[in-house]
């Protein structure tokens, strides 16, 4: 059961930040996870005060608000069409849209989660995570720092650069955690391709060949696969051959 | 603390417990057509309309509804009257439980997209489950529903 002693609705990006250092304060993105632990919280800080449920559009990047949902995501028709349709093909199959209009970007990526279906795209495309103290940084290197770390996850910055983009997953059942994410993409005539769910956290690789039987084995060859529940490192390497394949296949027919 | 919603088109003030739940207050201002369900997000029972969006009450602090609008079924009796009676029709509402999440999302489906096709109607309802049919009965009866619109 979650317990809250305090409810703060910060009005600056400053006074959140300043909150999130005491001692057992949560930053709030949209609470499906924080509501399943066993936990007592001091400080539940909810950041919509702050205007970051926008995606905002300049000539050279889309600027995703920290506090944007998953179905924002899903309907935003910039995003679709950049990603030829990936961003809402990454988002669909996560429970419902009542679960989609209350999850966040923020939320979805500051867990860093292994099975985190944004995550995998935004790594992919080259998007940017802008952290309040910690500045700009990749996707990648975000992952890789520590979850300990108090900051506040403020937007994700996506390059408007044309590109090839496709999401595949494989889910033991249409709406559960996926056993594979799988996100390819082709920028500036580089194709790229990152793996989630292994089960651990999504990992990218870069410069794959252009044929589909060759990148798929390049990929599953080079990527570490475990167990868990929901399926063992064995299947999840033959899975991986599959999504890739196919996705280099989606992502060869795409036009410019 | 003191929160100030607009529920069902009342403004209702009242003092909650941080850690309160929307599904909790809801129930507590007497629509219990919101019901406690799988409580993981994943059932879809808990459905309310906040600023006209479906979310999952079961997973949203009371207190983030301050300042925000809540709806209902209690508040979209008129709105939910026009295909209620095709979903029953179809007996789809075996036990009854799922029904009120069922109909809230289907409002929320229809104002985003007044003529569904039958996959938009199974991907926007996805996250509604029922445990006595198998899904054919709902969809029975709202593509009933849309076919009588256009007669």
């Amino acid at each position: 059961m979650l317990r809250i002693k305090t409810y703060a609705r910060p009005q600056t990006l400053q006074e959140a930040w300043e909150l999130c250092q005491k001692k057992g304060s949560v930053v709030l993105g949209g609470m499906l996870w924080l509501k399943m632990q066993n936990r007592a919280v001091t400080t539940a800080i909810d950041l919509q005060d702050l205007g970051l449920d926008k995606i905002e559009e300049t000539k050279q990047e889309y600027r995703i608000g920290a506090m944007v949902t998953l179905r924002d995501l899903e309907t935003h028709e910039g995003l679709n069409a950049l990603t030829h349709g990936a961003m809402a093909d990454c988002v669909k199959h996560i429970v419902g849209v009542q679960f989609r209009n209350v999850a966040t970007v923020g939320g979805s990526l500051w867990g860093r989660f292994g099975f985190s279906d944004v995550l995998t795209l935004f790594m992919v495309m080259g998007a940017r995570v802008e952290l309040y103290r910690g500045g700009v940084m990749t996707v990648e290197e975000f992952a890789a720092r520590p979850r300990t770390e108090r900051d506040l996850l403020v937007r994700v910055i996506v390059p408007r650069k044309p590109m090839k983009a496709v999401y595949l997953s494989q889910r033991n059942s249409a709406t559960d955690f996926p056993v594979l994410t799988c996100a390819l993409c082709e920028r500036d005539g580089e194709i790229t391709c990152a793996v989630g769910a292994r089960p651990a956290q999504a990992v990218c690789l870069k410069g794959l060949p252009d044929d589909p039987e060759e990148a798929a084995e390049v990929v599953a060859g080079e990527l570490h696969f475990g167990s868990n529940l929901r399926a063992g490192a064995e299947y999840r390497a033959r899975i991986c051959r599959v999504l890739v394949r196919r996705g280099m296949a989606a992502l060869l027919e795409q036009e410019d | 603390m003191e929160i100030r919603l607009t529920l069902n088109g009342k403004v209702v003030c009242a003092d909650v417990r941080p850690d309160t739940l929307l599904l909790d207050f809801v129930r507590q201002q007497g629509c219990v057509s919101v019901k406690r369900g799988c409580e993981t997000a994943n059932c879809g029972l808990c459905t309310v309309l906040m600023d006209g969006k479906p979310v999952l009450s079961c997973s949203t602090l009371a207190a983030r509804a301050d300042g925000h609008t809540v709806q209902t079924l209690e508040g979209l009796q008129a709105e939910a009257a026009d295909f209620v009676t095709f979903i029953a029709d179809q007996g789809a509402e075996q036990c009854g439980f799922c029904n009120p999440g069922f109909v809230m999302n289907t409002i929320a489906l229809l104002r985003e997209n007044p003529d569904p096709t039958d996959d938009d109607i199974r991907a926007f309802l996805a996250g509604n489950l029922c445990r006595c049919s198998g899904y054919e009965g709902q969809l029975r009866g709202i593509r009933a529903y849309l076919d009588s619109r256009k007669k």
